[in-house]
């Protein structure tokens, strides 16, 4: 517990509660839109900008970088409580992000106040993090800029209690992709979560691999999907005591629970990024596409209408515009392209790659240029991207077996099913420079999910 | 005058009623068997006799009953057996395999004989492939198995199709003797069958 005169937030220790320490994580989200009005103030943006993830045209940084390079950035030490912890989370998650290099030094620099901006020009870092954890129990971060030789961004986020718990990493999290908002002008993915399928029921890991902890009530549960804010899943679950195969939807902001089938068995739920639509496959001979309205009291309408086909695994397109899902309609798995109403399909993978037939397990990127999907070469699943424009695909894995791609909200980062290692395990690929990290360990896993940016802690 | 009547009748009554001479005793006869004692034992030992044959039918007859329950009671057994038997499947099929026709036959009388029965059948893959398209290949083998019977006349309101994919494999392993195994479609009562009626 604190040490010292820490302010004690009473909070719970519940999984996914809300507790206290989420609604002072929830201040965070004010409190970045103060940064933001910080920063305006500060120079370092010539516009107002959404506590969102898109770069606004015209925002010009207070640093100089190379879009297209990796600007190295220093951390500073850092003092109070769990001093240790919070480095290396910061250290950890900028690392992740693949578009800084973390420079760490072992120096004793102050840890507020002036800074030798020449030594660090010297070690090429643009920007110089310095963070303390307040005796007031509040993680504070200051963002220098190197060549300007002065502070950019100023941060103060109170830390829930306990330390170490989920919440409390989550908004050092939050202070990480503020940090490479700071720098690259792309708010970061360190404050996002991974669903998966483990041992009969939905488990959730945080960005890093830590904070893995079950989904309560996913028992026999398959393909978790979010949606877009992050307050729903929805999965489909296996035929048991509890009834037949269904569709379910959990509404975590207001606890509640709904359920729809269309046939026997039904897989593979996936929300319209506006909420308003849920698509999902069902079948008792064969496989078609349904959408229903979650929550909503009319029964699924078919979107696909051929007989005795395998249509499966739909993906809404980030405008929601269209479905990519997979069709057996060829006789063999494809991934094909449809309008949201169900008209105008269109083969997305053609047969003129790859040597064994079958394409599938479709997921867009969230600017809408790419479909990354799973392709049987030499006998084993490889993860390719497609581009949506000119269907010119390229392979990204070639060790082991690999399968079942999500995508971040950066773009750039997919997590997706490896054998690489011997058995089923979640890794996460930076699909600009290839490189490529292990999420999961332990018993094998399935059907990862990537959450959208979660700012306040949200179940699960 | 009535009185001297009387005195005669009873002078005459007590004439009457003198005792005849005692018969001379019989001639002496030779000695003779007991004919009631052989009498009674012939009747005992036919008695016994008939008693231990009662017996032996009776025996005999709970003997066949005994051994017509065991007959059918495996009868019954096997009638169960033939309605859980599994059917399996080629790789990424779900046509019924010419060998896996009798397994699904011989639930045809069983069913006709059992009316009030009703059955699941579940649709299982091995682990090759997506899990998203092995949900949907068990669900084409269950309902592959339900057509195959609801074309000799099983009414398919008697049977319903569920699939676990590639979720419940029934033997682990990464080759093709656990892989043959797992593809497989499974029966189970639903409901009926207490007790099982032999065609």
């Amino acid at each position: 517990m604190n040490a010292g005169g820490f302010t004690r937030c009473q909070t719970r220790e519940t999984e996914f509660g809300q507790s206290a320490g989420t609604r002072a994580a929830a201040r965070s989200v004010h409190w970045f839109g103060a940064v933001l009005a910080l920063a305006i103030v500060t120079g370092a943006f010539a516009a107002p900008v959404r506590a969102q993830d898109s770069v606004p045209a015209g925002v010009r940084l207070g640093m100089r970088y190379d879009p297209s390079g990796k600007p190295g950035v220093a951390l500073t030490r850092v003092v109070g409580d769990n001093a240790d912890s919070v480095r290396a989370i910061l250290i950890r998650d900028l690392d992740f992000s693949d578009r800084i290099t973390v420079i760490a030094p072992d120096s004793a620099e102050p840890t507020t106040g002036g800074l030798n901006y020449d030594l660090y020009s010297k070690m090429n870092a643009v920007a110089v993090v310095q963070a303390a954890v307040t005796p007031a129990g509040g993680l504070h971060v200051s963002v220098h800029d190197v060549a300007g030789k002065r502070v950019t961004t100023v941060m103060d986020i109170p830390l829930p209690v306990p330390a170490l718990s989920p919440e409390w990493r989550n908004v050092v999290h939050v202070a990480a992709d503020s940090v490479e908002w700071a720098v690259r002008g792309q708010r970061g993915i360190s404050s996002t979560r991974v669903l998966f399928v483990r041992g009969n029921q939905i488990w959730s890991v945080d960005s890093d691999g830590e904070g893995l902890r079950p989904v309560p009530g996913t028992t026999d549960a398959l393909s978790p999907a979010w949606n877009a804010n992050g307050t729903m899943i929805a999965y489909n679950v296996l035929p048991g005591d509890d009834g037949p195969s269904r569709i379910i939807v959990r509404d975590f902001a207001t606890g509640r629970s709904w359920s729809t089938r269309a046939a026997a068995t039904n897989q593979n739920p996936a929300f319209s990024p506006d909420g308003n639509q849920l698509v999902f496959a069902a079948g008792s001979d064969g496989m078609e596409l349904y959408t229903v309205v979650p929550f909503g009291s009319d029964p699924p309408r078919r979107l696909t209408v051929r007989r005795s086909t395998m249509n499966m695994s739909p993906a809404f397109s980030p405008d929601g515009r269209k479905i990519a899902f997979t069709s057996g309609i060829l006789g063999h798995p494809e991934v094909y392209i449809v309008d949201a109403d169900g008209s105008n399909p269109d083969l997305l993978t053609s047969s003129g790659f790859g040597d064994q037939l079958y394409r599938s397990n479709p997921s867009w990127s969230p600017d809408g240029r790419l479909v990354a999907f799973q392709s049987r070469i030499n006998g084993a699943f490889q993860m390719f991207t497609i581009s949506v424009r000119d269907k010119s695909a390229r392979q990204l894995t070639s060790e082991g077996e690999n399968e079942d791609p999500s995508w971040a909200p950066d773009g750039r980062h997919v997590v997706f099913v490896s054998t690489r290692t011997g058995s089923k395990q979640l890794w996460v690929m930076d699909i600009e420079s290839a490189r490529a990290r292990q999420l999961t360990r332990g018993a094998r896993v399935q059907n990862p999910a990537w959450s959208p940016r979660l700012d306040v802690p949200r179940q699960p | 005058m009535r009185l001297t009547r009387l005195i005669m009748l009873a002078a005459v009554v007590a004439a009457c009623s003198k005792k005849p001479p005692p018969a001379p005793p019989p001639a002496p006869e030779p000695p003779r068997i007991n004919q009631d004692s052989i009498d009674a034992a012939r009747r005992a030992a036919e008695d016994a006799a008939r008693r231990q044959r009662e017996a032996a039918a009776a025996a005999a007859a709970e003997e066949a009953r005994r051994a017509e329950a065991a007959r059918l009671e495996a009868a019954r057994a096997d009638a169960r057996r033939k309605l859980d038997a599994a059917v399996y499947f080629d790789l990424d099929m779900d046509e019924i395999r010419a060998d896996q026709a009798a397994t699904l036959d011989a639930k045809v009388p069983i069913l006709n004989a059992n009316t009030d029965v009703r059955i699941r059948i579940s649709g299982h893959t091995d682990e090759r492939g997506s899990d998203e398209y092995n949900l949907a290949l068990g669900q084409r083998r269950a309902a592959s198995v339900r057509r195959y019977l609801a074309a000799r006349g099983i009414s398919e309101a008697r049977m319903d199709v569920e699939s676990f994919g590639e979720q419940r494999p029934a033997m682990q392993g990464s080759d093709e003797s656990a892989w043959s195994r797992n593809r497989r479609a499974e029966f189970t009562l639903t409901a009926g069958g207490n007790p099982l009626r032999v065609p």
